[in-house]
């Protein structure tokens, strides 16, 4: 019987399936990062037992670091001890830990595809929902709560319920200063916050095709912000490109074995899936969020929508808005921005640097705006430092910060205080996300530029590129 | 090792209409810095809860002497977002055995299953006259029936058998949980590795 390549993998490291129950699911691949593993741990000390297979696991801190001064103890103690809560946990248990300042320190999402830790065909997890970011690899990657860490270093699985499969195609090619960002924000406000709740997407055609691996990371990044499992992209020559001579990919013939594999997976031409989407990328334009979460978007060009027709939708839309402080028929073009944030484990990678780069050369940044740039990993900085980025940046009044999550989420010293308006490249809008009180407006990294160089939300295809 | 069992569940409710409640909303990231599962409860909703001062905003529903109970009602796609099960602890921690909603996202959802918090997924049109009706009479009551998969709320005439995995109920009722089912599969695993070259 013809099979979606979802299908065809979850199949593949089914273990065991309880009747009228979950499947036992192996996991090729753990990441633990210092916010949602402790009391997993815990939990293994409490059952006397060893972590299963601790080969498979790989530990870095990123939530809670700050972006300067990472030679220095962190000055926040209980910030402090959930990172060495993590380092010894590592350490006890027999796990790779990566340590903050160390080459392969940063997002965990960013170092394990940069290491090559993140491989297509795998069942990848971590205590973190953008985990669907390694989905870019042809890998079902998703976010799992702490009782499923502790299942995971206890037994190398998870118990999941499988998902059903949705196709989202996008055909066509992308216009000029459309990124894999746009693509995902435009998905995400077709199908809204919750609309693929329950699936696990394969993303598919030209447009697709077209993305790096850090655009298809990003796009498969924000695919729990739809609700959505995971996503994947299907290997291809992009993909092993990427992968080769990665330090954690196989070498020699083992490579050639692998790559054999990985160019085999992908969905059967008479596959079907349980729902079918389709999108022409022409369609989409740069995109900017509106409201309070991620599916509240429009083209940077358009007007703020009216309120939802139903009742209990209108209130949640009514109290969005009042939050923002923003009004339905209004564009939002011209509106002053206070913060830009490039950076986390959607856009922290090279290629939304150089993005930001393209605008912001020659350019100054806009006297009203606080610019933090945030590289997703030691890679990515050591990287924006070899290309001069950090030259151009520096020329236009913008300093790098050391590799972490950031301003995404408000656990570390980089907040956005109440009522300032950010324009971040991260993934979620919510209230209070960046700080209590803070209000997001979620875009690419380009976008992000043109509210740094002047100062409001400004389309980035207005300004020329160097 | 989840020691409590879950029986049938009578109480009044505390309504939470807004849609797409965040698991940001629930506990904003910056209370998530503990490294035991305890305590979560405080911090439940803080934003929404309390002013900057730390002070109770008097109109939001925990803060209004009137509502009680172990069972929250909160509109559609409830703990949509990050996959911290801080969500879930907090919303047990706090007193809450039961959340009903039209919709759950999905870690969410298996994070309250692995907490000890029961999710009820009933259909919209029950869940706006639920809503109606706890909001306008706090005194009325829900009973939530595991064994039987029923949820009723005779003031309003609603009796609907909600749906579970009967894995999850078995270890809900039973006070299992799914480590110690993954642990007595070991050995499976092991011959998995093996067939699979893992």
């Amino acid at each position: 019987m013809a099979k979606t390549l979802f299908d065809k993998i979850w199949d593949e490291h089914a273990v065991n399936t309880i009747p009228d129950g979950p499947t036992q699911l192996y996991i090729d691949r753990h990441y633990c990062h210092e916010v949602t593993t402790a009391q997993a741990f815990d939990g293994l000390r409490n059952r006397g037992i060893q972590v299963f297979r601790p080969e498979r696991t790989f530990c870095t801190p990123d939530h809670n670091v700050p972006t300067e001064n990472q030679h220095l103890p962190i000055a926040d103690s209980v910030s402090r001890n959930q990172v060495e809560t993590l380092e010894r946990n590592a350490k006890e248990f027999g796990l790779t830990y990566f340590p903050l300042g160390s080459e392969c320190n940063g997002i965990i999402h960013v170092i394990g595809p940069e290491n090559g830790l993140t491989l297509p065909g795998m069942t990848i997890v971590c205590g973190d929902s953008h985990t669907s970011t390694h989905g870019a690899f042809g890998s079902i990657a998703f976010g799992i709560g702490t009782s499923e860490v502790e299942m995971v270093l206890a037994s190398q699985c998870v118990l999941q319920s499988k998902p059903k499969t949705m196709r989202i195609t996008v055909d066509g090619k992308l216009a000029e200063g459309v990124t894999a960002k746009d693509v995902a924000l435009y998905i995400i406000s077709q199908l809204s916050t919750g609309g693929a709740t329950g699936y696990f997407v394969e993303y598919a055609g030209e447009a697709i095709r077209s993305l790096s691996m850090e655009g298809r990371m990003t796009l498969c990044n924000m695919s729990i912000e739809m609700g959505a499992r995971g996503g994947f992209v299907a290997p291809d020559g992009v993909t092993i490109e990427y992968c080769r001579n990665r330090q954690y990919a196989p070498k020699g013939s083992e490579w050639d074995k692998a790559v054999e594999y990985w160019l085999s997976l992908k969905s059967d031409d008479d596959a079907v899936f349980d729902r079918e989407i389709k999108f022409n990328a022409a369609a989409i334009k740069p995109r900017i969020t509106f409201g309070t979460n991620p599916g509240m978007g429009i083209a940077i060009d358009e007007k703020v929508p009216d309120a939802p027709a139903d009742a209990s939708a209108a209130a949640s839309f009514a109290d969005a808005l009042a939050y923002m402080g923003f009004e339905s028929g209004k564009s939002l073009l011209g509106t002053p921005v206070d913060y830009v944030f490039v950076g986390s484990c959607t856009n922290g990678r090279i290629e939304d640097f150089r993005d930001f780069a393209k605008i912001v050369k020659g350019r100054k940044k806009a006297d009203n705006v606080t610019v933090w740039l945030v590289p997703g990993s030691r890679a990515v900085e050591a990287q924006i430092r070899k290309e001069g980025l950090d030259k151009i940046f520096y020329d236009a009044g913008m300093e790098l910060r050391q590799p972490g999550c950031s301003a995404c989420l408000a656990m570390n010293p980089d907040k956005i205080p109440a009522g300032k308006l950010s324009v971040s490249t991260s993934n979620r809008n919510f209230e209070g996300r960046q700080g209590p009180g803070a209000r997001t407006i979620l875009a690419s990294p380009m976008t992000a530029a043109a509210a740094a160089v002047t100062g409001c939300i400004t389309d980035p295809r207005t300004l020329a590129t160097k | 090792m989840m020691k409590e069992k879950f029986t049938t569940i009578t109480s009044t409710c505390v309504p939470m209409p807004a849609e797409n409640i965040d698991t940001d909303r629930i506990i904003p990231a910056r209370f998530l810095k503990s490294t035991s599962r305890e305590g979560f409860g405080e911090k439940l909703f803080y934003d929404q809860r309390f002013d900057a001062n730390g002070n109770p905003i008097a109109d939001f529903p925990l803060n209004n002497p009137a509502y009680g109970g172990i069972i929250l009602v909160a509109g559609k796609n409830f703990g949509c977002g990050s996959s911290r099960e801080h969500a879930a602890w907090a919303i047990h921690d706090y007193g809450f055995r039961v959340v009903v909603s039209s919709f759950f996202a999905d870690i969410h959802k298996n994070n309250e299953l692995n907490s000890f918090v029961l999710p009820v997924t009933i259909p919209q049109d029950m869940l706006d006259k639920l809503l109606v009706a706890i909001t306008a009479d706090p005194t009325v009551q829900v009973t939530v029936d595991l064994e039987n998969q029923t949820i009723k709320c005779d003031a309003i005439g609603m009796e609907y058998k909600f749906e579970i995995n009967p894995y999850k109920k078995y270890c809900l009722l039973n006070g299992f949980d799914d480590v110690d089912y993954l642990l007595s599969r070991r050995d499976d695993v092991v011959a998995y590795e093996k067939k699979s070259n893992k």
